[in-house]
């Protein structure tokens, strides 16, 4: 049974007709009086309006968060991690309310928002309440009277771009360990997905105090660049493509201030040939491992948008993967059994729609897919939505549709000869995010694991975000990392307080 | 920048994206497309003012498009060389700081194989 839609009411996951702005625990209306409207995928319809703010909302943003930030740098961590359980609490409770919401604003399935998405955000804030009341700083003794203690200190105001492929947990990742670390955060969403987080803050919202996180919704141009372009952020934070990251790190260089930058990856998926060496559990992973394209519409930076298959094995292995992608199940993403959803957007759609173009061509070959998708409903509601068939080409990765992100349910299948020739293809991308290997021998596990250069390499299972595990990108695929506690790190300045407990002088002088 | 190359052209523009280009410079002066890569509107051009992304010694010049210079990766240029490349617009919500973004239209790239004729004598790219 499908959850119902959205709609303008009062209901958990329904909407009002238009957003402020949430500055200093407020409800703010953008300085120009300015909206604009935000387009559910699943209808290709305009739903609500955000605000569409300038650089005068951005510095109100500022201007909250430095206000806020003495007390709460100050506060213990133990208060911090009470307040991020507090806000996992509060949205464990509301889930399905989130997911329904997320679904409508996103265009991906509700299924994935109840079993991933939402249960990663809950997860990612108690990872990071539990982390900062661990983490401890540290007394070397250097010589019998000289002690260096470091202390973990905050930034203090941080400015966070999120994508909008997970518009909840891609701000999550970013705001847990910022707040975790006692820093104040002016986030924009993306503007395509700008409602979702609003969801959550008006759940949330109570629970922090005011000024701590403050979201401005807006375009990149007219928001985002004076957010970070701003010299009153101690650090940026930005996920997207390599042009808005190269700018944003030219910006940082203005301002002398660190980033971290996520921007996608052209993901390699390596099957050696022992994955069909039995017709077992294993196999049947595998072959789930080689549809994860197809999660979240394709919309994933590490999405595993390039298949490597040894040739071995390539045909067999082929008729078995093709027929799993033909299985994935259509329909009202709101229904839990629905698979795949919608793009998030028109140009989204578009632009897929051009990588198939291009891809055949090229004389790469459809195996199964290669056009729109329709979704029927019983009021033709889903008819203008943005769907895409589960694509699956072959072809050679000197391809454009191997080399390039699509962020479309679309793979690229090439067969290699050894391992080395799997980690040459691997490797022959400007990218580095993540990457699959699927075999049962350890040693090649071990060897591909080590050889491909990327930051993520999942090891028979794919598309696992736990937060305890590091993730981020080589080569041109971003600056730094997010989960796992050594982002705290990202977060922090690195106090050393250098002691001397000897009365006596050095004698220099 | 030098001038953008003659020789068979590497980079069109549809009238409806020419158009959106005069009115972004009317609003904004002069400006450039970068062909981006990667993550979520990766792939796609962005439009920024021009002097505003700081070009580089790997970024090459692959011709001029309504007035507008177009640019990308030496890298990704190397992926890019064997199509010819025509800047559209359509409806849409790109993220990013390209500037039509707020016109509720995105710029889209449309690609073919440059034929052999053009691809014998197509104009070679200049460094950025």
């Amino acid at each position: 049974m499908a959850h119902p839609r959205p709609t303008l009411g009062s209901g958990p996951s329904d909407y009002r007709d238009r957003y402020d702005n949430y500055i200093g625990g407020k409800w703010v209306p953008p300085v120009d009086g300015r909206y604009f409207d935000d387009i559910a995928p699943l209808t290709g319809q305009p739903f609500t309006q955000v605000a569409r703010s300038t650089a005068a909302d951005v510095d109100l943003a500022l201007e909250a968060a430095h206000g806020a930030f003495p007390a709460w740098a100050r506060t213990s961590a133990a208060q911090r991690a009470l307040v991020l359980n507090r806000i996992a609490d509060r949205i464990e409770e509301n889930l399905e309310a989130l997911a329904v919401a997320e679904c409508w604003e996103n265009g991906k399935p509700v299924r994935e928002c109840l079993a991933a998405d939402l249960p990663l955000v809950v997860d990612h804030f108690r990872y990071f309440a539990s982390a900062i009341r661990a983490q401890e700083g540290s007394a070397g003794v250097l010589d019998n009277d000289t002690v260096a203690y470091h202390f973990h200190e905050p930034l203090g105001v941080v400015g966070q771009i999120i994508p909008w492929n997970f518009p909840i947990l891609m701000a999550t990742w970013k705001l847990a360990p910022a707040l975790a670390a006692g820093n104040c955060v002016v986030l924009k969403p993306a503007e395509q997905t700008p409602w979702s987080i609003l969801k959550v803050l008006e759940l949330v919202g109570d629970l922090i105090p005011d000024g701590v996180l403050n979201v401005v919704n807006g375009f990149g141009a007219e928001a985002g660049k004076p957010l970070a372009s701003s010299d009153r952020v101690a650090k940026v934070a930005f996920t997207g493509e390599t042009t808005t990251g190269r700018l944003i790190m030219q910006y940082a260089s203005q301002n002398l201030i660190p980033v971290t930058l996520e921007l996608g990856g052209k993901s390699p998926n390596v099957f050696m040939p022992d994955v069909m060496a039995a017709d077992d559990a294993f196999l049947d992973k595998a072959l789930e491992g080689f549809a994860m394209f197809a999660l979240n519409q394709g919309e994933v930076c590490t999405c595993p948008s390039r298949a490597l298959v040894h040739e071995s094995i390539y045909d067999a292995f082929m008729e078995r993967a093709t027929a799993r992608v033909e299985a994935i199940v259509s329909g009202d993403p709101l229904d839990p059994a629905t698979m795949i959803g919608a793009q998030a957007s028109n140009d989204q759609l578009e632009k897929i729609l051009s990588y198939l173009e291009i891809g055949r061509a090229e004389g790469a070959t459809v195996r199964t897919g290669g056009g729109r998708r329709t979704v029927a409903s019983d009021d033709g509601a889903y008819d203008g939505g943005y769907y895409v068939e589960p694509t699956v080409f072959e072809g050679h990765n000197s391809m454009r549709v191997f080399q390039e992100e699509i962020f479309g349910p679309v793979v690229s299948v090439t067969r290699f000869s050894d391992l080395d020739d799997a980690l040459r293809i691997a490797n022959d991308t400007l990218y580095g995010l993540g990457a699959g290997v699927w075999t049962r021998d350890v040693n090649d596990a071990y060897r591909l694991g080590r050889g491909i250069q990327a930051g993520r390499v999942w090891m028979n299972n794919y598309h696992a975000y736990p937060a305890g595990a590091a993730f981020g990108g080589y080569k041109q695929s971003g600056i730094g990392r997010e989960n796992h506690k050594m982002m705290l790190d990202h977060y922090q300045q690195t106090k050393n307080m250098l002691v001397s407990y000897s009365p006596d002088k050095l004698g220099f002088f | 920048m030098p001038e953008a190359p003659a020789g068979h052209r590497r980079v069109d523009i549809t009238p409806a994206a020419a158009a959106l280009v005069e009115s972004l410079r009317a609003q904004h002066g002069p400006v450039v497309f970068h062909q981006s890569g990667g993550c979520c509107d990766g792939s796609s051009p962005m439009c920024f003012p021009v002097g505003d992304l700081l070009m580089g010694p790997r970024d090459v010049v692959l011709g001029e498009v309504a007035g507008a210079q177009f640019v990308m990766t030496s890298a990704q240029y190397r992926l890019w060389e064997h199509t010819h490349l025509t800047v559209d617009v359509v409806p849409g919500r790109g993220a990013g700081f390209s500037l039509e973004a707020p016109e509720g239209v995105r710029f889209l790239i449309r690609s073919r194989l440059l034929t052999d004729e053009e691809a014998a004598s197509a104009a070679p790219v200049a460094a950025g």
